[in-house]
C-alpha cells in the first residue's frame, strides 16, 4: 500500500518533470491587472462629490455607452434625430464589448461572440446589414454571412480524460445510459424551439421579451435549471457537467442557481441559419465583439457627428418617481478628469448602465431603489495570454476557436487568430475567460479586489498546463481584468418578477435600456433594450422613424 | 557477504522502479495521454510484481543460481524495453499496446521474483525481524534514488533507450557480482559467467550504439535508402534512394518518385500554359521542389516565375544538392525565378499582382490547416490574383481513391464563380491523379504541345478529360473554411483506401 502511493506519487513527479522540458519552470509572464473603473465607481457610495459648476441641456441624454447605449444612439442617429449625448464611466465605449490589441493581434477583454441572428432578431440583421457582414436580404431566412466573421472549422473542442475531442458534449468514455439522455434532452430542448403559442410567438425567442407568456412556460422561472433537469428524469454527470458549464458560460452563474426559464432559453433559442454555414456556426472576430461595437459608434458618428463623453460617472438623478415628474430630469456627472461637476437637463433619459447602479443614483425613488435590489450579479475574471508560438497538444482534436477544460476552474479559451487566413500560425493570444460561480458573488468581489495578478496568474498557467505542457515556456505576457459586476444573473423569479417589469416600462421621461432589463447578458437583449428605449423615445418627440424591431 | 547483498537489494530496487518508469514515459511519449498511461502501466506492473511473489515459492533448490539467472533476465529484457517499444512502435503502432504490457509485465514478474530470493539467501545470516527491516529498508531507498535520478538526470541526459539499458547494466553486474561471491558453491558457474558476459557485453555495446539506433528505428518506415533527412520547424524532409529511384517524403508522405514524377508535373503544367500562349507571368503556390518550375521554364515566353513556398529548407535543399538540381535542372537557379518563402495564404493577402499562369500544388487536405488551402475563401483570393486571361490549375488528390474530395474541389472553384475544367492523368507511384483547371472564361485543351514531353501527347490530351464511370461526378458540399468539409472526405476516403 504504501509501496504503491509512493510509485504513484513519483510517477506524477517525473511525469510533471518530463512536462517541463527538463528545465526549471520560468518566472511568471509580466503583465497588468486591470479592471474596470472601480474608484471611480465606488464615489457613488460616498456622496460626498461636488455640486455642479456647470448645467448644459440636452434633449435626449443616454447614460451608459455598452452594447445597450451604443444601440439607443444608433437608432437615434439612424432616424436623424442629434440632440442627444452619450455618457461613459469608463475610457471608452463598448462596455462588455471592449478589446485590447498588441502586435499579435487584437483580443477580447469580455463577449467574443454573437449566434447566427435568429428570425426575431430583426435589428441585429439590420445591424449586421450595415456593417457589410450579412449580405444581401437581411430578413432572408438564411442569410449569407461574410466568410471572414463565421467561425472557421473547428469551432469547439473539450479536453476529456487527457484528450482532445471535438465538440463540448463529453462523447469520451460515456455509455449508452448517458447517451439516452443526451438524445432525450436533444428532443426535449428541440420540441421548446419549435413550439409556438396561440398567438405564434416561440416558447423562447431571441430578444426574449418576444417569447410566449403561456403559463407552464412562465412556471419554469421558479425552479433552477438544475432542479429541473433532475425533475425530467436526467440524472447523467456528463449532461448535468455540458448544462452547467453553458450556464456558466453565458450567465457567469452555476445551473444550479440559474432559473430554468433562462437555462432552457439558452439552448432553445438560437435558431439563427445561414445560406453558407451550419445553424450552430457563430460569428466572431479577433476582438471578440468589439467589431459590434466599434461598428455602432462609428455608424453614429458617420451620421450625426461626435456625440460621446467618456470617463463620465452619472452619480444623482433628480426629478419625478420613475421620470414621470413634470420638467426635465436633472442628472450630475462627476467629470474626475476635469474633478468637477457637470448637470444636464434631459428632456429624456436612457438609462443603459447596469441597474445596480440605480439605488445610489436614484436616490429619491423608492420603487425604483427597492426593485434594483431584487438583482444580484456575477463577477468575473479574464485573462489575456501573448504566445509567442502555438502550445503543444496533447492527441486528439486539433486546436479550435472555443478550447474547454472539463470541470476545470475556468471556461477555457478562445484564440484570437483562430480566423486568420494563415497555414502555420506562429505567435497568437488565447483569451482565458472564469467566471467565479463557485464563491458568493460578495466573497468572490473581494477575492477579485485583494488577489494579485500574480496569484491568477499562476493558477490559469498552472491549469493550462495540463492539456499544454509548455504553456509557461511560449506565454511571453499574460494580463489579467477584473469586472466585478460583470453580468446580471437570471435567478429563479427575475425574469418573471415585478422589479424587471419595472425596468421594462415605458416610462415619459426616463427609460432602461440595459441587459438587465431582460434578465440576462448577450449583445442581442441589450441591443434590443437600447434600440427600444431610443424608439420610444423618437416616439414621445413625434420623430419619424421606421422600427427596427418590427 | 551480507552487506553486498543488502547493496545489491538497492541497486534492483533502482532497477525494477527505473524500467517501470521507463516503460509509462515512453507509452505517454507515444500514445499521449500520460495520466492513463502512468497509472496502467505502473497498476500491471505492480500485479505483476505480485505474480513474481508468488512464483518464488516454486523456486527450491539452488537459490544463488536461480537468482543470478533471473537478475541476468532483468538485464537484458529490462535494458532492452526502451529499444524494442521504439522499434516495435515504428515498425507498426497497432501491436504496441500489447507489447508493452507483455514487457511491463514479464519484467515485472522477474523483478517481483528478486527480493523474495535475495531474502531467502540472507535468511541463513539475519534473524526475520533483521531481514524485513534491512530488505526493505534498501528495497525503498533504491526506488527513492531512481525517483529522483529519472527526471532530473537521466532522461534528459541520456534519453530513454539509453537510460533502460544503463539499468540493464546494472542489473547484469548484481548478477556477476553475486556470481563472483558465491563462485565455489555454484554447480555451473562458468556456464553462467559466460551467460552474464554475454549479456554484459551486448547490452554495453546497445548502449554504445544508442545514437545510432533511433536512426534505424525510423528507417525502418522506409523501404530504401535514407540518403538525406532534415526536420524543419515547418515538416520532416527525407529522401530516400533505391537503385536511380529517388523519392521525396514530407511528413513520412511520398511527394514524388524521379521515377514518374515527370508525369505528374507534365500533366500538372502543360494543359493549361499550352493554352497560354502570351503567358508572360506565372506564380507557382508550394512546388518547393522546383519540379513544376521545370515545366514551365521549357517555354521561352515566359518572362518570370514567382514559387511561394513556406519551408526555405525545401527550396535551398532543391537549390543545391546535385542530384535534386539535375531532376529540377536546376530551375531555382533560373534567373527567371524568384523564390519567396512565406505562408501561401499571408502572401496572397499581401501582395496585390496578377498572373497569366498559377499552378497551386499543395500537400493533399489532410488536417484543417492544409484544408484553408483548399476553401472557398482561398479560391476567391487566387482569383484576385488571376490575370483577366489567366488560368490557374489545381492538384486535387486523386479522382479515384478520393472521389469526392477531387469534385469537392470542383464544386468549390465553382461556387466562387470560377469555371473549372477537372481532369486526371495516371501516375504510378500515386496511381490515378487528378487536376482542375480554373479561370474566368471557357477553357479549351490544347490542340498541340510546343514543348518537349514525355508523357503527353496531342493525340492523348483529350482522354484526360475523359471520366470513367467510377470517377464520375458526385454531389459535393461547398468547401468552407467554417464547415471544411474537404477535410472531413479526404480522411474518409483514404482512410478506406488505405484498410
Amino acid at each position: 500500500m504504501h509501496r504503491r502511493d509512493f510509485l504513484a506519487s513519483i510517477a506524477a513527479a517525473g511525469a510533471a518533470s518530463l512536462a517541463a522540458c527538463r528545465s526549471q519552470p520560468p518566472a511568471l509572464p509580466p503583465g497588468e491587472l486591470l479592471g474596470t473603473a472601480l474608484d471611480i465607481g465606488h464615489r457613488l457610495r460616498e456622496q460626498a462629490l461636488p455640486a455642479a459648476s456647470e448645467t448644459r441641456k440636452v434633449p435626449v441624454l443616454i447614460v451608459g455607452a455598452g452594447v445597450a447605449g451604443l444601440a439607443a444612439g444608433w437608432k437615434l442617429a439612424q432616424a436623424g434625430f442629434a440632440d442627444f449625448l452619450l455618457v461613459e464611466l469608463e475610457g471608452e465605449a463598448g462596455g462588455n464589448s471592449r478589446a485590447g490589441r498588441n502586435i499579435v493581434s487584437a483580443y477580447p477583454w469580455g463577449a467574443h461572440y454573437l449566434p447566427l441572428p435568429t428570425r426575431e432578431s430583426t435589428a441585429v440583421r439590420e445591424l449586421l446589414a450595415e456593417l457589410g457582414v450579412l449580405q444581401g436580404d437581411a430578413r432572408a431566412a438564411r442569410p449569407v454571412y461574410d466568410e471572414r466573421h463565421l467561425c472557421a472549422t473547428p469551432q469547439e473542442r473539450l479536453y476529456l480524460d487527457g484528450r482532445w475531442q471535438e465538440g463540448l458534449l463529453p462523447l469520451t468514455g460515456v455509455g449508452a445510459g448517458e447517451r439516452a439522455q443526451y438524445r432525450r434532452f436533444a428532443d426535449i430542448i428541440a420540441a421548446f424551439a419549435q413550439r409556438r403559442d396561440a398567438a405564434g410567438r416561440p416558447a423562447f425567442a431571441l430578444p426574449m421579451a418576444l417569447s410566449s407568456r403561456d403559463a407552464d412556460l412562465v412556471r419554469l422561472d421558479r425552479v433552477s435549471m438544475r432542479d429541473w433537469l433532475l425533475a425530467q428524469g436526467f440524472d447523467s454527470p456528463q449532461l448535468h457537467w455540458y448544462v452547467n458549464h453553458a450556464c456558466r458560460d453565458d450567465y457567469g452563474t452555476a445551473s444550479a442557481a440559474v432559473s430554468a426559464w433562462a437555462g432552457i432559453h439558452y439552448f432553445a433559442s438560437r435558431s439563427g441559419e445561414a445560406e453558407n454555414a451550419a445553424s450552430d456556426t457563430v460569428l466572431t472576430a479577433p476582438e471578440g465583439n468589439a467589431w459590434l461595437t466599434s461598428g455602432m459608434l462609428r455608424s453614429i458618428e458617420t451620421r450625426v457627428g461626435q456625440r460621446l463623453l467618456t470617463g463620465a460617472l452619472a452619480f444623482r438623478v433628480e426629478g419625478g418617481e420613475g421620470g414621470t415628474g413634470s420638467g426635465p430630469l436633472a442628472v450630475d456627472l462627476w467629470l474626475p478628469g476635469e474633478r468637477r461637476t457637470l448637470r444636464v437637463l434631459a428632456e429624456q433619459l436612457i438609462w443603459a448602465a447596469p441597474l445596480f447602479l440605480v439605488p445610489w443614483v436614484f436616490r429619491g425613488h423608492t420603487r425604483l431603489k427597492d426593485a434594483a435590489r431584487r438583482y444580484s450579479y456575477a463577477p468575473w475574471l479574464i485573462a489575456n495570454l501573448t504566445l509567442s508560438q502555438l502550445p503543444a497538444e496533447r492527441s486528439g482534436a486539433p486546436l479550435a476557436w472555443d478550447n474547454v477544460l472539463h470541470r476545470g476552474s475556468g471556461l477555457g479559451y478562445v484564440v484570437a487568430t483562430h480566423q486568420q487566413m494563415r497555414l502555420r500560425q506562429g505567435a497568437t493570444v488565447l483569451t482565458w475567460y472564469r467566471s467565479l460561480d463557485e464563491l458568493a458573488p460578495a466573497i468572490a468581489r473581494a477575492a477579485l479586489r485583494e488577489t494579485p495578478r500574480e496569484a491568477w496568474a499562476e493558477q490559469i498557467l498552472a491549469e493550462l498546463e495540463k492539456p499544454h505542457a509548455d504553456i509557461r515556456h511560449v506565454t511571453s505576457r499574460l494580463d489579467v481584468f477584473r469586472n466585478a459586476h460583470a453580468m446580471v444573473r437570471p435567478l429563479p423569479g427575475l425574469i418573471s418578477s415585478d422589479a424587471r417589469a419595472l425596468f421594462a416600462a415605458d416610462g415619459e421621461r426616463l427609460r432602461f435600456a440595459h441587459a438587465d432589463v431582460s434578465g440576462f447578458s448577450l449583445f442581442e437583449e441589450a441591443q434590443y433594450r437600447g434600440i427600444l428605449a431610443a424608439e420610444r423615445t423618437l416616439r414621445r418627440l413625434r420623430v419619424r422613424f421606421v422600427s427596427s424591431l418590427a | 557477504m551480507k552487506r553486498a547483498l543488502l547493496l545489491s537489494v538497492f541497486v534492483i530496487a533502482s532497477c525494477g522502479l527505473a524500467y517501470e518508469l521507463i516503460a509509462a514515459t515512453l507509452a505517454s511519449y507515444l500514445l499521449g495521454d500520460s495520466v492513463t498511461q502512468f497509472s496502467t502501466v505502473i497498476g500491471s506492473y505492480l500485479f505483476a510484481m505480485g505474480v513474481g511473489s508468488w512464483l518464488s515459492r516454486y523456486v527450491g533448490e539452488q537459490l544463488v543460481q536461480r537468482f543470478i539467472q533471473v537478475e541476468l533476465l532483468v538485464g537484458v529484457l529490462g535494458g532492452f524495453s526502451a529499444a524494442l517499444l521504439f522499434f516495435s512502435f515504428t515498425w507498426s503502432p497497432a501491436p504496441f499496446q500489447l507489447l508493452l504490457y507483455l514487457v511491463v509485465f514479464a519484467v515485472g514478474v522477474l523483478v517481483g521474483l528478486e527480493i523474495p530470493l535475495v531474502m531467502r539467501i540472507l535468511k541463513r545470516d539475519l534473524a526475520f525481524r533483521e531481514l524485513v527491516s534491512q530488505v526493505l529498508t534498501f528495497d525503498y531507498l533504491g526506488a527513492l534514488a531512481v525517483s529522483i535520478l529519472f527526471p532530473i538526470l537521466l532522461v534528459p541526459h541520456l534519453g530513454l533507450i539509453r537510460s533502460a539499458l544503463l539499468f540493464g547494466v546494472l542489473n547484469v553486474g548484481v548478477a556477476l557480482w553475486t556470481w563472483w561471491l558465491f563462485r565455489e558453491q555454484l554447480p555451473n558457474a562458468g556456464w553462467l559467467r559466460a551467460q552474464g558476459g554475454f549479456a554484459l557485453l551486448s547490452l554495453l555495446t546497445a548502449f554504445a550504439a544508442a545514437g545510432e539506433l533511433t536512426t534505424l528505428a525510423e528507417s525502418q518506415l522506409y523501404a530504401d535508402e535514407i540518403v538525406y533527412s532534415e526536420s524543419t520547424p515547418y515538416q520532416r524532409i527525407v529522401l530516400t534512394r533505391w537503385k536511380d529511384d529517388l523519392r521525396l517524403h514530407l511528413n513520412n508522405n511520398l511527394q514524388f518518385s524521379s521515377r514518374d514524377e515527370y508525369r505528374y508535373h507534365e500533366a500538372l503544367v502543360h494543359p493549361g500554359l499550352a493554352t497560354l500562349p502570351s503567358a508572360r507571368r506565372v506564380l507557382v503556390l508550394g512546388g518547393g521542389d522546383g519540379l513544376a518550375a521545370r515545366e514551365i521554364l521549357k517555354y521561352p515566353q515566359v518572362e518570370s516565375i514567382v514559387l511561394v513556398d513556406l519551408d526555405p529548407a525545401m527550396t535551398r535543399l532543391f537549390a543545391s544538392a546535385p542530384p535534386l538540381r539535375r531532376l529540377n535542372q536546376d530551375a531555382l537557379n533560373s534567373p527567371r525565378v524568384r523564390v519567396i518563402n512565406a505562408d501561401a495564404l499571408q502572401w496572397l493577402e499581401e501582395n496585390d499582382e496578377s498572373f497569366d499562369f498559377v499552378v497551386v500544388d499543395f500537400p493533399d487536405p489532410s488536417n484543417f490547416s492544409l484544408g484553408k488551402l483548399y476553401s472557398a475563401s482561398f479560391y476567391r483570393l487566387l482569383d484576385r490574383h488571376l490575370a483577366a486571361n489567366g488560368l490557374a490549375v489545381i492538384q486535387s488528390t486523386s479522382p479515384l481513391y478520393a472521389r469526392r474530395s477531387f469534385w469537392c474541389v470542383v464544386t468549390t472553384l465553382e461556387s466562387v464563380g470560377l469555371l473549372a475544367t477537372p481532369y486526371h492523368a495516371l501516375v504510378p507511384s500515386f496511381g490515378e491523379w487528378g487536376f482542375v483547371i480554373a479561370g474566368r472564361r471557357p477553357y479549351r485543351p490544347p490542340q498541340s504541345y510546343d514543348v518537349d514531353t514525355r508523357f503527353l501527347t496531342r493525340e492523348t490530351t483529350p482522354a484526360l478529360f475523359v471520366f470513367p464511370r467510377d470517377m464520375e461526378r458526385v454531389d459535393a458540399e461547398v468547401n468552407r473554411l467554417n464547415n471544411q468539409v474537404l477535410v472531413r472526405y479526404f480522411e474518409q476516403e483514404w482512410r478506406q483506401v488505405i484498410r
